[in-house]
């Protein structure tokens, strides 16, 4: 009888609610679908700004022009460089982070603020303190550094472009990798540390064999996060280095191709070519966010 | 016990250097705003015996540009997060209490736009937006950033609901309430704090997003994030201006994180870490 009005009453309701998915799913479509569909056109056509008339189809001759580019390989390289230099930092501080916040420390609220906040910064406002304030040889607060210890200042934006951006972006990410981890840290049952620490367990050996285990989960979500918004790193390299093979990476080729080049059809090619690249990021992630919903 | 104690204080030393470390950027930007233009340039830095000033902050609210695009920020940042709930509160209501065999399939390609990186559609929406009158338009950025974070909302809410027991929605449908009444009287109500960490997240989303805001405007609608970046060159020389600016920029969002940082960051999982 429940279970009959149950169904009647699920009946009743998917009019209004297939009604009320409607718009979202409609604004997406129009936003990211459709837009997506005329950007595999303009990968397949002769499209210049400055040359209007000459658009055509012209099969796969935009990506031979992309790959053939001296440009492309490194922005390729760049990407995974800088993806893999976040990754690495982000995670690694995080995790240290996370196991001191979540320590026998006296103020942890106040910790967790001081930790969070370069989350919350935009990226164009911690790109130019870092690059002026920080990074700058001549005044900077990193060359004081080096003068105090006796070395020479570095001059972090001629000589290693890519690795100061990667710095400047894994700041951003630690205080999510720190804040994911340290939550679920806190989750971990304490009984079952205390018992280990009882039988003798090393610190190490609690971290190797209890802790890691548990995280592998939290971390490999943080890997897939980060990366999603780590392939579309452009506003850092626009107010620090402004392009330049060193330091563009696909995001921004696409800029440079499409607003500096006016190519619209190398451009799409390499637009596509991050989306392929986001794509098989992005069966990894959908696997394991829809693993939970399950659960 | 002596042991345990002295372990807490190693403990806590070391928490709170590390952490300072961290913030530490920040914490230098907010003194430097405090400094004269050649104080902040000045080798060896001076650290806190220098001649504290509000000038830097007097000057940018003066100049007019920072109002300009702090306005545009709260409209564009309001504005496209009232428009993501207004889309997604009814579409997660469907989605928790009027589900069907595709639900799950909906859900997981709403996810999957969000893996588009934005260079992927960039070129069409530019040329569309030229087109239409919408390049430099609050309006543009509004319907954009909402479609960036619609799916990120979508899947908030939808965790969300999921605890709100589905007997108050019915029992409230028995009694004859219209399907407006049931979302907006009974469902809010029950979700408030669900709803309002949404709106912060996707507030907050909004407000730092630096890719369409740096491509898509140029005057009219600028936003905070391209009133910093015009000073990567050379305004950038003027170190004291620049970490005035910086903290004018950031503070709204920082005090939003601050206050909800937990949902924030966990939002951000789509529900995956709990």
């Amino acid at each position: 009888m429940t279970a009959g009005v149950a169904i009647r009453q699920r009946s009743y309701l998917q009019g209004p609610g297939r009604l009320l998915l409607a718009p979202a799913i409609l604004l997406l479509l129009a936003a990211s679908i459709a837009p997506l569909l005329v950007t595999i056109k303009f990968s397949l056509s002769d499209y210049r700004l400055l040359f209007p008339d000459s658009s055509g189809f012209v099969g796969l001759s935009n990506y031979a022009r992309l790959v053939a580019s001296p440009d492309f390989v490194p922005a390729l390289v760049n990407t995974l460089m800088l993806i893999a230099v976040v990754l690495a930092a982000s995670i690694a501080g995080g995790l240290g982070l996370a196991l001191l916040l979540d320590g026998p420390v006296i103020g942890r609220g106040g910790l967790r603020l001081l930790v969070i906040s370069p989350f919350f910064v935009m990226p164009p406002v911690s790109a130019l303190l870092w690059k002026n304030l920080l990074m700058q040889p001549v005044s900077g607060f990193f060359a004081w550094l080096a003068a105090l210890f006796g070395l020479p200042a570095y001059d972090w934006f001629s000589h290693a472009p890519l690795l100061s951006i990667a710095l400047i972006v894994a700041w951003q990410w630690l205080p999510f990798a720190a804040l994911i981890l340290l939550t679920s840290l806190q989750s971990f049952d304490r009984e079952l540390r205390e018992a280990a620490q009882l039988d003798g367990a090393s610190a190490a050996a609690i971290l190797r064999h209890l802790l890691l285990p548990h995280l592998a989960r939290p971390i490999a979500i943080v890997v897939m996060i980060e990366t999603i918004f780590l392939i579309g790193v452009f506003a850092e390299i626009l107010v620090t280095t402004g392009g330049g093979t060193a330091s563009t990476d696909l995001a921004f080729l696409v800029y440079s191709q499409a607003m500096l080049q006016y190519d619209i059809g190398a451009a799409s090619a390499a637009g596509l070519v991050a989306v392929v690249f986001a794509n098989i990021l992005a069966i990894f992630l959908i696997r394991a966010v829809g693993r939970s919903l399950e659960a | 016990m002596r042991t345990r104690r002295r372990h807490r204080a190693i403990a806590t030393m070391f928490a709170w250097a590390a952490s300072l470390t961290i913030a530490f950027p920040l914490l230098w930007t907010l003194l430097t705003s405090f400094k004269t233009e050649l104080e902040a340039v000045s080798f060896p830095p001076r650290f806190l015996s220098f001649d504290w000033t509000l000038a830097n902050y007097r000057g940018i609210l003066a100049e007019g540009d920072y109002l300009h695009s702090l306005v545009n920020s709260v409209i564009v940042a309001g504005g496209s997060s009232a428009l993501v709930l207004a889309l997604a509160i009814p579409a997660a209501w469907s989605m928790a209490f009027a589900p069907t065999h595709r639900t799950r399939g909906i859900l997981l390609w709403m996810l999957s736009t969000k893996m588009l990186p934005p260079v992927g559609v960039f070129i069409p929406i530019f040329l569309f937006y030229r087109d239409w009158g919408l390049l430099d338009s609050r309006t543009g950025l509004v319907l954009l950033l909402a479609a960036a974070n619609l799916p990120i909302a979508v899947w908030m809410l939808f965790s969300n609901f999921r605890e709100v027991p589905g007997e108050i929605l019915e029992a409230s449908r028995m009694d004859g309430a219209s399907l407006w009444q049931e979302l907006v009287s009974v469902l809010a109500p029950l979700a408030l704090p669900g709803i309002a960490s949404t709106f912060f997240l996707v507030f907050t989303l909004a407000w730092n997003e630096s890719f369409w805001t740096l491509n898509l405007v140029t005057t009219e609608a600028t936003p905070l994030t391209a009133f910093i970046a015009a000073f990567s060159s050379p305004q950038g020389l003027f170190w004291a201006r620049l970490s005035a600016a910086s903290i004018l920029s950031i503070v709204p969002v920082l005090l939003i994180g601050w206050l909800c940082q937990r949902q924030l960051v966990r939002g951000l999982t789509f529900g995956a870490v709990k």
